[in-house]
């Protein structure tokens, strides 16, 4: 590992040790008096209705899973970028063809309704 | 030296990650050292040498691939899984599978030495580098990459939507 | 190239400078944010506690130390109490990568004003940033609280949508500058063209387009107005820390402003040429005019977010949706398949 990397391990090591020591800290100074109102799931003051965890919509699954896909598009884009200069028109061409094929996707799913959020 | 021993103890965190991966009952502790034996993997990697390969391994698989694993726990509220005793057919074909599998391993890096002679850290793996490896020499994989990313795109948005109602009038 | 314990030595002292100014910075930008809002909406803000409120970010520390901190019985406690600290690690831990200014002699030695510069130091900032969202997802999630849970979804989703944005407006960046240091980026962005146009890559690199969209994303990124849908009030009591309280509270509220620093100084960096700027007087002036012009840029990107905080209403969780996914992810593409024509043009 080149020396560089190693201050960003200190930098998380100093963070890191920093904040669950805030956190024990005020264990010492702040007040503690629990009781059974103030317990409750917060549902705007009455009595929480049923269970929290429930079956949520397919929605978000859609989401993460086009995020998913197109980071990995994107991760394949930077290292294109960063060399693009050297690769010049012929590079453009190569990654038209790349996202050409990728954009058909896209208009796919648009086309799908998977982007519409109802 | 200092090289090595950080090598060793982050590739015993990415162990105990995965052991523990199995052993967690919990979906979402699970889920979470897999996170781990991800980001372990990722200061391998950058121990090697292979910078890019480390920022991809944190963004893809840490950063993307798992945070769709929790969110599907989130959604489907997924609970405690249920023990059972195992199979004695993995206990019986398992063992000795694993143990072969290892030799069989062992011995190619043993065989094989020119696995072996590469020094840490002595193959830059430089952005740059990546570059030219990915749109110089691999130009046709890379392309067919595109083909596979839409197959899953296509794969994804046809598993998760819905059937279209065969009587619009009965569904409301 | 310094010999390694003084590079060891160097590296702490900046590390522990740089987290007690962002420290700093955070509570200060929290007054700067309550005193402009409170302007806009002609009321005075914070003005009690010292001279212009000024002693209000003290006080409001030791409040969140003295107050009683919950942790309910309905919640999953290990997950609950790792979540802000998650939260709070990987805002702060953007900062290490970010150029405040040239390098300066310290003792006979040269020190640069970055705790560390990095080949791939902006795909740092994006996996620190993509981990990020565990924070508030494991928030949401160890909460056992229908608001946090719809917060802690809304809020993941919202994000990782934005990233795909974020990324790609940053291609066109690299395109121009060839480089993932951040060091080399502002590099590629001295001098002028034209004779008095600086060479920033929202002008020279034509990277307007991309400015736009890294602004957008970057509000969603931090969950800001207009696009601060996981703690909509009206809908979501307070998003996914509806069950956080004292300390730990505070921490989401420290990653929340940490991350609208980072996003300014890589703003910064990336299109308004980091600390490049005319450079005149004695040579001590030279050596602090860079952070003085990174530190002025970063603060006018702040006002602009406090800014548009006091004047735009939020969207609606399609609106977003849809914003994010057809119209800014298309936008992102057309921009840099234009930037790398202009650049192919050019050479």
């Amino acid at each position: 590992m080149p020396q560089n990397y190693v201050p960003v391990f200190i930098f998380i090591a100093v963070v890191g040790t920093l904040i669950p020591i805030t956190l024990l800290l005020t264990k010492l100074v702040r007040p503690s008096n629990p009781h059974r109102e103030k317990l409750l799931p917060y549902e705007c003051g009455i009595d929480p209705v049923d269970r929290a965890r429930g079956r949520y919509t397919v929605r978000y699954y859609i989401v993460a899973i086009l995020f998913v896909v197109f980071d990995v598009e994107t991760i394949f884009l930077f290292p294109w970028a960063v060399k693009f200069k050297a690769f010049g028109l012929f590079g453009l061409l190569e990654m038209l063809i790349f996202l050409g094929i990728l954009i058909v996707g896209y208009i796919w799913i648009w086309q799908k309704g998977a982007l519409e959020w109802v | 030296m200092l090289h090595l021993v950080l090598f060793l103890v982050f590739g015993a965190i990415c162990v105990a990650g995965a052991i523990n991966l199995l052993v967690q009952s919990h979906p979402i502790s699970s889920a979470l050292s897999l996170v781990v034996v991800m980001a372990s993997l990722a200061v391998e990697y950058l121990l090697l040498g292979a910078e890019f390969v480390a920022a991809v391994q944190v963004i893809v698989y840490a950063g993307a691939v798992m945070v769709l694993f929790v969110f599907v726990i989130m959604l489907l509220n997924a609970g405690v899984e249920e023990r059972t005793k195992g199979s004695r057919v993995a206990l019986i074909l398992g063992i000795p599978g694993v143990l072969a599998g290892g030799l069989l391993v062992a011995w190619v890096l043993i065989e094989r030495t020119g696995t072996a002679t590469v020094g840490l850290g002595a193959l830059p793996g430089f952005p740059k580098t990546i570059g030219n490896l990915l749109f110089h020499d691999f130009l046709l994989p890379f392309e067919v990459t595109s083909v596979l990313v839409l197959i899953a795109i296509m794969g994804a948005v046809v598993l998760a939507s819905r059937p279209e109602p065969k009587n619009p009038e009965k569904e409301s | 190239m310094l010999s390694l314990p003084i590079f060891l030595v160097a590296s702490v002292v900046k590390i522990v400078l740089v987290i007690f100014i962002l420290l700093t910075a955070v509570a200060y930008t929290v007054w700067l944010e309550r005193k402009v809002v409170g302007h806009m909406q002609n009321r005075w803000g914070p003005s009690r506690v010292g001279p212009f409120g000024l002693l209000q970010p003290l006080a409001d520390g030791v409040k969140f130390l003295l107050k009683e901190d919950l942790t309910p019985p309905h919640v999953y406690r290990p997950l609950f109490i790792a979540a802000p600290m998650i939260a709070v690690i990987c805002a702060l831990t953007s900062i290490s990568v970010i150029p405040f200014g040239t390098a300066i002699p310290v003792a006979g030695h040269i020190i640069p004003l970055q705790i560390t510069d990095l080949n791939i130091g902006l795909l740092v900032i994006l996996g620190v940033t993509s981990i990020g969202v565990y924070g508030v997802a494991l928030a949401g999630w160890s909460s056992n609280s229908k608001y946090s849970l719809l917060g802690g979804l809304r809020a993941s989703a919202q994000m990782v949508s934005y990233e795909i944005c974020l990324g790609l407006s940053l291609v066109g960046v690299l395109i121009v500058s060839g480089s993932f240091s951040l060091q080399q980026i502002v590099e590629s962005q001295r001098g002028y063209f034209w004779g008095f146009i600086p060479k920033w890559n929202i002008f020279y690199g034509c990277q307007f387009v991309a400015f736009f969209i890294y602004l957008m994303a970057a509000y969603a990124e931090t969950n800001r107005i207009p696009f601060d849908l996981p703690e909509a009030e009206t809908e979501l009591v307070a998003g996914y820390h509806t069950e956080y309280s004292a300390m730990k509270f505070a921490m989401f509220f420290m990653a929340e402003y940490a991350n609208m620093i980072t996003v300014a100084c890589l703003a910064t960096i990336l299109f308004l040429g980091g600390g490049n700027g005319p450079l005149f007087g004695p040579p001590l002036l030279r050596l602090i005019l860079p952070t003085f012009y990174f530190v002025a840029k970063v603060f006018v990107f702040l006002f602009t977010y406090i800014w548009v905080r006091g004047t735009l209403p939020r969207f609606r969780y399609d609106q977003l949706m849809a914003f994010g996914w057809k119209f800014l992810f298309p936008l992102a593409i057309a921009n840099l398949v234009v930037t790398a024509l202009v650049v192919a043009y050019r050479s």
